[in-house]
Order: structure tokens, then sequence, then C-alpha cells
């Protein structure tokens, strides 16, 4: 018998609005265990307020949602669900004044009150992971952009979330550094990890997103697996994008 | 109650006061523009002996605290020969150390254009001259504004030192109304709330005209 | 006398008032660094009453002189009963006024901190306080170390202003010396050039600290002149 696979992420008719402009107009998606969630669409169409309202680091105006079928949004307690959330950010964000071990442990340290020689197992873990380990001494301003992004990402890892936001992670590298980050994030998408990516990484949607949805002022224009929504979407606005797209990157080979 | 009477009696002589202080400051910021402007062009565009003896001027008179440069104006000129009383030494002491001060903000301003902008001017025909004169100035002259309106409220608050020498301003008619009337709370809280409102209206002042000169989407480099 | 003479006879003298000089500048300076902190983290993070205080002591600190300052603490204290030393009355003054402007410095390196240090911070779960004092200050106060320097320097020529009052500092050591041997303007310029050196003196050790406090692979922040 299947087992129906949890819902780790739902968000109900999700709404938000700077000064006068409406940029969530009722977003709901649900992410279940293990799946991988791409959301694509123009710029300025709210898929990064999307992304910080989940965790909260941008108070939707109204709507719920459920982490785990627990609602966060009236909880008091956010710091401790925000440990469930992974977040990595377009622009890494790393302490800079902190080695790449620290940053990774900081979260152990000081928010989960782990022990600090158990963290720094933890961290190392995490860090060779990424395929960065004998960069531990080294700090943010000695990385590359790519080295940068892959220690966000043990960052996030080493204080095993649920659930993992991905907000543009390589629009801010150079095209070189693309591959390794990407790299990690497929390893952890085929590792089980539950991801919801804001990306145009489209070569990293084939491979391994479990559905796409196409975001358009605010609103979920489409939504659906891959395969159809490349080779067949329903919307023209759908149509159009993914065309300019395509233009833009190149149609990927069937990876 | 007592204490307003003595609020307006002391108000004329309070007034007198700070007319001396506006003088300090005005005869000061002048001297200080006019010799920093020269300095800065010395270390500019002099030639090495100019700028050094510019570079020595500058960082002895930031290093010395206002105090003794009035006191060696005033007390220690004497001994070679020159008397001076203390209103002129206290704006030629203030007006010496602004102009070291005055000086590196024009400087830095000037230095901050983009050399792209001399590149265009040259590159249409523009000579030295009439580059500093079209392209470089106007635009660090509002680069320079801010670092002026800080050094304007400085001086202002400095010309309180003027009290060392004796020279009448403010602090001092505050002092001699407090021997007379023994208020030295209230009076003294008064010359605070008269530089406050002087500084800030300067603030204010020179605010409003650099806002007048911005130039719309040019935001004000940090010097 | 010749000059070499009078600093051969007024030498001893200077040095009593160089260390009041100095434990008055360093005192004040300390002082208010730990009052900035504070004032500086109430006006960035606080909640509206605490910003506002923070806004109106430091408007009005920065709006009026230090020497009225100092004359309202050493004059008219009395009249409520408390009465200072010089050199008490002095280190109030001052670290009273460094501590506003130093907030200022400090306020201006927490807002050049990129938002997503914040952002990072609260991401992983910390609390806002947590950030603060683990991840933004850290960074704010090395960013803040030229402004720090700067203003000690500039403590260091205003303690001055404490020989009106009758504090015993470099000034005041000068005064006597002169009043002794008529040289005025020798022994001020005594008093000058132990001013420059001592300036130049702690602006190079600053510098030497500030290479060493630089964290690998940034650039030393620009030196802010006063």
């Amino acid at each position: 018998m299947k087992k129906e696979k949890d819902s780790i992420l739902k968000v109900e008719d999700l709404h938000k609005s700077y000064n006068e402009t409406e940029i969530l107009k009722g977003i709901t998606l649900e992410v279940k265990k293990g799946e991988t969630k791409v959301i694509i669409g123009p710029s300025g169409t709210g898929k990064s307020t999307l992304l910080m309202c989940i965790n909260r680091l941008v108070e939707p105006d109204s709507g719920r949602i459920y982490l785990e079928g627990e609602e966060i949004l009236s909880s008091k307690n956010i710091h401790k669900i925000r440990q469930k959330i992974g977040f990595v950010f377009q622009h890494f964000n790393l302490f800079d004044h902190l080695t790449v071990l620290d940053n990774v442990k900081i979260g152990l340290t000081k928010v989960k009150k782990i022990e600090k020689s158990q963290a720094t197992e933890i961290a190392l873990k995490e860090l060779e992971r990424v395929g960065l380990k004998d960069k531990s001494e080294l700090y943010p301003a000695q990385l590359s952009g790519g080295q940068k992004q892959r220690v966000a990402i043990a960052r996030t890892l080493a204080m095993n979330p649920k659930l993992i936001l991905f907000d543009e992670p390589t629009s801010a590298l150079d095209p070189e550094l693309i591959g390794e980050v990407l790299n990690v994030m497929i390893d952890l998408a085929k590792s089980g990890m539950t991801m919801v990516c804001v990306t145009h990484e489209m070569g990293f949607a084939r491979a391994v997103a479990d559905e796409i949805i196409f975001m358009e002022n605010g609103v979920i224009v489409e939504k659906g697996p891959p395969e159809s929504m490349f080779k067949n979407p329903q919307k023209d606005r759908t149509k159009e994008f993914l065309n300019k797209l395509s233009q833009l990157y190149g149609k990927e080979e069937n990876t | 109650m007592e204490d307003i009477q003595v609020i307006i009696n002391s108000f004329p002589y309070l007034l007198k006061g700070t007319l001396v202080t506006l003088e300090l400051t005005l005869f000061s910021l002048i001297i200080g523009f006019v010799m920093g402007v020269i300095i800065s062009f010395g270390q500019l565009y002099g030639n090495k002996l100019v700028q050094f003896i510019f570079l020595i001027y500058e960082r002895v008179f930031r290093s010395i605290p206002l105090l003794v440069i009035l006191f060696l104006i005033f007390y220690g000129l004497p001994a070679i020969g020159i008397r001076l009383d203390p209103l002129i030494a206290s704006i030629l002491g203030l007006g010496l150390r602004s102009s070291a001060y005055q000086s590196q903000i024009l400087r830095g301003a000037i230095l901050s254009i983009p050399k792209g902008q001399l590149d265009a001017a040259y590159s249409i025909g523009m000579n030295k001259i009439q580059t500093f004169f079209y392209i470089i100035f106007p635009q660090a002259i509002r680069i320079a504004l801010s670092g002026w309106t800080n050094e304007a409220a400085v001086v202002l608050k400095d010309t309180s030192l003027a009290y060392a020498l004796g020279v009448v301003e403010l602090l001092r008619q505050g002092t001699y109304i407090i021997s007379v009337t023994n208020r030295p709370l209230i009076v003294y809280l008064i010359c605070g709330v008269i530089y406050f409102i002087l500084t800030f209206s300067i603030s204010r002042g020179l605010g409003k005209i650099e806002k007048k000169l911005a130039i719309p989407g040019y935001e004000t480099r940090s010097v | 006398m010749s000059f070499f003479e009078i600093v051969e006879s007024s030498w001893v003298y200077m040095v009593e008032g160089i260390w009041v000089t100095l434990f008055l500048t360093l005192i004040s300076v300390i002082i208010g660094f730990f009052l900035g902190v504070l004032l500086a983290v109430s006006k960035t993070y606080g909640n509206k009453l605490f910003y506002y205080i923070s806004y109106v002591f430091i408007e009005i600190i920065r709006g009026t002189p230090l020497l009225v300052q100092l004359f309202i603490l050493y004059y008219s204290l009395p009249v409520i009963g408390i009465r200072l030393s010089p050199i008490l009355a002095s280190i109030m003054a001052f670290s009273l006024n460094s501590a506003a402007y130093q907030a200022e410095y400090l306020r201006g390196a927490i807002q050049s901190i990129s938002s997503g240090q914040m952002q990072a911070s609260l991401s992983i779960g910390m609390k806002k306080w947590q950030a603060i004092r683990l991840i933004i200050l850290p960074q704010a106060l090395r960013r803040f170390i030229p402004s720090w320097t700067n203003e000690f320097i500039y403590l260091l020529k205003y303690s001055s202003l404490s020989y009106i009052v009758g504090a015993p500092e470099i000034m005041a050591q000068a005064k006597f010396v002169a009043s002794r041997n008529f040289e005025f303007f020798q022994v001020y310029l005594f008093a000058a050039i132990i001013y420059f050196v001592l300036v130049t003196i702690f602006g190079e050790i600053f510098r030497f600290i500030e290479k060493k406090m630089k964290i690998p692979g940034t650039l030393t922040y620009a030196r802010n002149q006063i």
C-alpha cells in the first residue's frame, strides 16, 4: 500500500502589499516531503517575497502557512520555527567576520545550544557534503561566489531543516561557478530534501523538479510537472515566458 | 517667578553676546575659506615644495588644540612684538584652524570627481582651466557642501573658546550675568539653547541650499 | 632663556600635566564608548521611546559647545547640591559629549552592514538581540574603529578645555611655568609641540592596530579625517 507522503509546507491564500501595491494576490501551494518545487516567473512578481513570507522574514498581510501541519503565522516563537526552515539567499549573506567553519557552527552553538565539539563535528560533516571541508579556516572574503553559496547551503543543512527555500541561489554568480552550486542542489534533491527554489536554471528544474510553478503579477498562472510545463504549457503567458527563457539560456538537452 | 525676571532681564546682554559669537563665526569661516582654497589648490596643483609646506601646515593645525593656538597667538605673540586684541586673536586662531579643515574638505571633494569626467572634458577639447571651471568646480562644490555645513557648526561651537581670551561672546556674557544674578543653571541652560538654535539654523539653512543645488538623481558621495 | 633651557627647566611640570591629559582622555573616551554603544543600539533597534530619548540626547549634545556642557556640570550643578571637582566635571562632560558622537559614528557603521546579515541570522533561528550581539555588532564595531580612534584624538585635543575649570593638565602646567619665567611664547610653543607629538604617536599606534584588526581578505576602511 502506497503511503501518502506527508505534507511539509502548505500555503493558503497568501496576500502581501507594499504601500499601495499588492505583491502577492492570494498564493496557494503545497509541498510534500521529499518534493522539489521550482518557481519561475518575471522579476518583481513576488517570488522572493513569497519565500520570505514563508519564513516570516517578511510578514504577510493575510493567509495561512502550515509547516508540518502547524500554522506558523500566528505563532509567537518564530525563531524556533525558522530553525526548521532553511533559507539560501541570492547574495549568500555569509557572516563576514567569521570563518567558514564558524559560519556553519554558529547556528548550532548559539541557537540550538549544541556543545562545541559536537557542533564542530556536524559542521565539518556538512562542509564535506558540499565539498568545502578544506576551506574551513578561511574567511568569506577569501572565497569565490560559488564557494560562498555552498558554505551558505552547508550552514542551512547544519540546522537539519525540514524544508529549504532557495531564493535565486545562482543569480549572483559568474557563469562558470553556477555549476558547482547546482550540483550540490541536485544531490540534495536526490537525497530526499524537501525544497522550494526560485530560479531561472531550467536544466536544474528538468533534472529534479517534481513541479514547476509559474508566477506572474502576484498570482500563480500555471503549475505542473516539468515535462508537461515545458512541452505543453496551457496558458499563453506561460508559453511566452518559457520561450524567452530558452532563448536566453539555451535549450538544454535531456539530462 | 523670579527666574522669569532673570531671563527677561538678561536677554539684551545675551543678544549682544550672540552677535559677537556670530561675528567670530562669520569672519573665522571667511578666513578659513580663503586660506582653505589657497591651500587645497597648492596641494592639488602646486609643485613639490608648495605641497610639502602646506602638508606641514595642515598637520600642525589639525594636531594642536584650538586653545593652544589661541594662547600662542594672544599670549605668545607679544613676546615677538605682535600684540593683538582678543577678538582679532580669536578670529585669527579660529580662522587658521578652520583653513586646515576646509582645505581638506575641498581637496577631498575635488579628488572624488571620477577621472572619467576629466577624460571626457579633454576629449571634447577643453583645456585644464576650462575643465576646472565648467566640470570639476560645479560638481566639487556640491560634494563639499555637506562638509562645510559641518565645519560651520564646528566653528560656531568653537567660538566659545574665545571665552578664555576674555572676548565677551555669548558664554562670557552668560558668566557676567551669573556673577550678578547668581543663577548659573538657568543662564548657562539658556546659553545652551541659544547655541542649539544657532547650530540648528545653520544646518537647516545650508541643508536647504544643498537641496536647491542638488543635481537630480545624483546622490552626494561621502568624501 | 633659550628654548632648550625652558624645556629643561619645565619638563618635569609638563609631564605631570601630560599624565592628567592622558587620564582625562582615556577615561572619557572609554565611558563615552559604552554609553555610545547603548545609544546607538537604542536608536537603531529600540522602540519609539528608546529612539526618541537617544535622538534628543544626541541632538542636544551635538548642537551645543563642549565648553557650555562643561560649565553646566561644573558651575551649575552646585546649585542643586552636586559639587564636582574640576577633573570629575571634565570627565563627565567629555564622556557625555563623546558618547553622543560615538553613537552616531557607530550607528553609521551598523547601517553600513548589509541587511542580508540580519536576514541570514534570523533565518537560522536567532532572536533579534542574538543577531545584534553575535553578528551585527562585531562587524559594526570593526568598521567603527577608525571613527573611534579619531574620537580619541579629538578628545586628546579638547581635553585642554578642562584648563578653564581648573584641572591640572598640560595647559594649566604651561600657564604655571610661563607665569614664573615669563617666556609665554616659548612655553606655549613647548605645549603645542607636546600635543603635536602625542597626537602623532597615537595616530601611528592606531594605524598599526587598524591594520592588525582587519578581517583577512577585506580592504581596510578609509580613515575619515578629523
